[in-house]
C-alpha cells in the first residue's frame, strides 16, 4: 500500500522539537520529498549542471537536454497538446501574475469584470486586485452555500448578469477542501465568452488532470506541493492564446533578436521564460511528477480521501470542535476546523508538542474567512505518506486541547 | 535546547489567560490605542488613565485572541500601575517576553509583543 512510500522520504523519520515523532499534516502548505527528487537534483549538480539553451558544450547540452525532458514530462502529466504550452515559473503565484501581467494588460480595460470565487488563495485575488488597479476593471467573488461549495446555477447567473472576461477559479480549496467542477465550469464559462484559469496548486498533486478534456484555457500549479522543489512551478496555456499574448518578463532568454531599436520575442515557451531558468528545479520536479504518477494518482487521491473521512467523522464527534468545509465526498485530504474558545495558533503549538504539523491562521484565504466569520483555522492536510495511525494521533490530540484550554475557573495569582 | 512548547502554557499562563487583570474598558481613560495582528487576527485595546505628573494610574485592557496575546497583556497591565510615563518608554520587548516568562519562538514573540506594542503607542495617543 502507499504507506510503504513512508522509507523513500527521509524526514518522515525524523522527531519534531518535543521529542515525539514527526506526524506531518501540514501538507497543503508544502509536501516533503523522496529520495528520488533529492537525487535527481544532487545528481544534475554533481555530474552534468550547466545553463541552458546557451552553451555549445558538453554540460550546457546535456542540461538543456534535461530541462527539455523535464519540460516533455509535465506535457504527459496534464495531458497537454504540446510542450510549446508548458512554461515554467517561479511558482502558482508567479504563474498567475504572469497571466494577469500578460494576458490581463493587453486584454482587460475599464469596462471588463474578472470573476472570482470567495475561497480563493491570495494569490488568485491580489494579481487581478492589482490588474484592477492598473485598467479600471472591476473584481466580482461568487458567494458560497451553505455546504461550502457553489452551485452551478449560482456561476451560471454570474457568468451571464457579469459577462467577465475571465473566470479564475481554484481547483480544490486550500481551505475548506472542496473540489470544484473544473470541467462543467470551464463549459459553462466558455458558452459565456470568458476564458478560465485553473489554480490547481491542491488539485494537481492529488488528482489526475487532463487540459485538453478539460479544456481550460490557464492552468498553474507549483513543485512543492506534489514532492517536487521549492521555487519553480508551472503554467499550462493554450497554445494559440499564448501565441497572441506579449512575453511578461523582460531579458535574455525571451528573446529572439535584441537591437538598439527594440527586441523580437522567442517562440513558446522561451517567450515566457526570461533570465536564467529553474533548471534543477525543472529536473527535480520532473522526478516528482514521476514518483506520483507511478503512484497513480487516482490511489493517491482514494487514500487521501479515506483518512480525511476518517479524520472528518471522528471530529465531529468531539465536542466543541467545528468542520469548515464540506462533507469527505466532496473534498480531497483537507481538513479545516475550530474548536471553541481556542485560538487556532494554541491548537497548533499544543499538536506540535505532540509531533503533529498542522497550520493555523486564515492559510491565505482572509475574504473567505471574513465571509465565514472566522479569524482563523486549524488545518490538517494529508498526502499518500500519512496513514491511519497519524490520524488517530492527531484526533487524540485534539481531544486533549479541549481540556488543556477549557476554563477550569483558575485563579490568578499576582505577580508582583 | 528548543524551547518545549507544552511550557509555553504553564499554570501561570493559563491563571491569566482565564483570571486575566483588568479586562475591561474605562471610561476615565486619557489615553488609549488599539493593534492587531492581522495574520493572527489578534486584536488589543488599551486604556490608560495617566496622572498629571505622568504616572499610570489604572490599565486595562481588552481584546481577542490567542492564549499567548491575551494572558500577556494581563501580565503587562498588572506590571504598569503606578509606573511613570518615562518608565514605561524605556520598558523593553525584550523585557516584554521576560515579563511573560516561558520562551518563545520567534512566531509567537509577535503574540506577546502585541501589548507591548499597543501600550507604547497609547502612551503617545490622548483620548480627544
Amino acid at each position: 500500500m502507499l504507506e510503504s512510500t513512508r522509507a523513500d522520504f527521509p524526514i518522515l523519520s525524523r522527531a519534531s522539537a518535543s521529542g515525539a515523532l514527526l506526524a506531518y499534516l501540514d501538507n497543503a502548505a508544502s509536501t516533503q520529498r523522496p529520495r528520488a527528487v533529492i537525487d535527481a537534483m544532487s545528481d544534475c549538480y554533481a555530474r552534468y549542471y550547466s545553463n541552458v539553451h546557451r552553451g555549445i558544450h558538453t554540460l550546457s547540452e546535456e542540461s538543456t537536454h534535461a530541462y527539455e525532458q523535464a519540460r516533455q514530462m509535465v506535457a504527459r502529466f496534464l495531458n497537454a497538446a504540446s510542450s510549446r504550452e508548458i512554461v515554467f515559473s517561479a511558482g502558482t503565484t508567479a504563474a498567475i501574475n504572469t497571466v494577469a501581467r500578460a494576458w490581463g494588460d493587453a486584454n482587460i480595460n475599464a469596462s471588463d469584470v474578472i470573476l472570482l470565487t470567495i475561497a480563493e488563495h491570495h494569490a488568485n485575488i491580489v494579481p487581478w486586485h492589482q490588474l484592477a488597479e492598473r485598467t479600471g476593471c472591476r473584481i466580482e467573488f461568487l458567494p458560497l452555500g451553505e455546504d461550502f461549495s457553489i452551485d452551478d446555477d449560482v456561476v451560471r447567473e454570474h457568468l451571464a448578469r457579469l459577462s467577465p472576461k475571465l473566470f479564475s477559479f481554484v481547483a480544490a480549496s486550500n481551505t475548506l477542501g472542496t473540489e470544484f467542477p473544473v470541467a462543467r465550469w470551464t463549459r459553462l464559462a466558455h458558452e459565456y465568452g470568458a476564458k478560465v484559469l485553473v489554480d490547481a496548486a491542491q488539485a494537481a498533486p492529488h488528482r489526475s488532470l487532463d487540459v485538453q478534456a478539460l479544456e481550460v484555457d490557464f492552468l498553474v500549479f507549483s513543485g512543492h506541493k506534489v514532492c517536487g522543489p521549492t521555487g519553480i512551478g508551472v503554467l499550462y496555456g493554450k497554445e494559440a492564446l499564448l501565441d497572441s499574448i506579449p512575453p511578461f518578463l523582460g531579458g535574455g532568454g525571451m528573446i529572439r533578436q535584441v537591437t538598439v531599436d527594440g527586441f523580437l520575442p522567442a517562440p513558446l515557451p522561451e517567450k515566457f521564460e526570461a533570465g536564467t531558468p529553474p533548471i534543477v528545479e525543472a529536473i527535480g520536479l520532473s522526478a516528482a511528477l514521476k514518483y506520483v504518477s507511478n503512484l497513480g494518482l487516482d490511489a493517491i487521491h482514494a487514500h487521501e480521501s479515506e483518512l480525511c473521512r476518517q479524520a472528518d467523522s471522528s471530529l465531529r464527534e468531539i465536542e466543541g470542535v467545528r468542520i469548515i468545509g464540506p462533507t469527505p465526498e466532496k473534498k480531497g485530504g483537507i481538513l479545516s476546523f475550530i474548536v471553541n474558545g481556542v485560538h487556532a495558533h494554541d491548537i497548533s503549538q499544543w499538536l506540535d508538542t505532540r509531533g503533529i504539523a498542522v497550520r493555523a491562521g486564515h492559510h491565505c484565504t482572509m475574504p473567505l474567512h471574513h465571509a465565514l466569520g472566522v479569524t482563523a483555522t486549524t488545518r490538517a492536510s494529508f498526502y499518500f505518506y500519512n496513514t491511519e495511525d497519524e490520524v488517530e494521533r492527531f484526533v487524540a490530540s485534539v481531544k486533549e486541547v479541549r481540556d488543556k484550554f477549557a476554563p477550569t475557573g483558575r485563579r490568578r495569582r499576582t505577580t508582583l | 535546547m528548543t524551547p518545549s512548547e507544552e511550557d509555553i502554557y504553564q499554570e501561570h499562563v493559563l491563571d491569566h489567560h482565564e483570571d486575566p487583570y483588568h479586562r475591561g474598558s474605562l471610561t476615565t481613560a486619557t489615553h488609549a490605542h488599539e493593534a492587531n495582528n492581522p495574520l493572527c487576527g489578534d486584536v488589543v485595546h488599551i486604556d490608560l488613565q495617566l496622572s498629571e505628573d505622568g504616572k499610570v494610574e489604572q490599565a486595562w485592557f481588552t481584546g481577542s485572541g490567542c492564549v499567548i496575546s491575551q494572558a500577556s497583556a494581563s501580565m503587562l497591565m498588572e506590571k504598569i500601575e503606578g509606573k511613570t510615563v518615562d518608565e514605561l518608554k524605556k520598558f523593553s520587548a525584550h523585557e516584554m517576553l521576560e515579563l511573560f516568562g516561558p520562551k518563545l519562538t520567534p512566531n509567537r514573540q509577535k503574540c506577546c509583543l502585541l501589548s507591548w506594542r499597543v501600550l507604547q503607542s497609547a502612551l503617545h495617543s490622548p483620548v480627544q
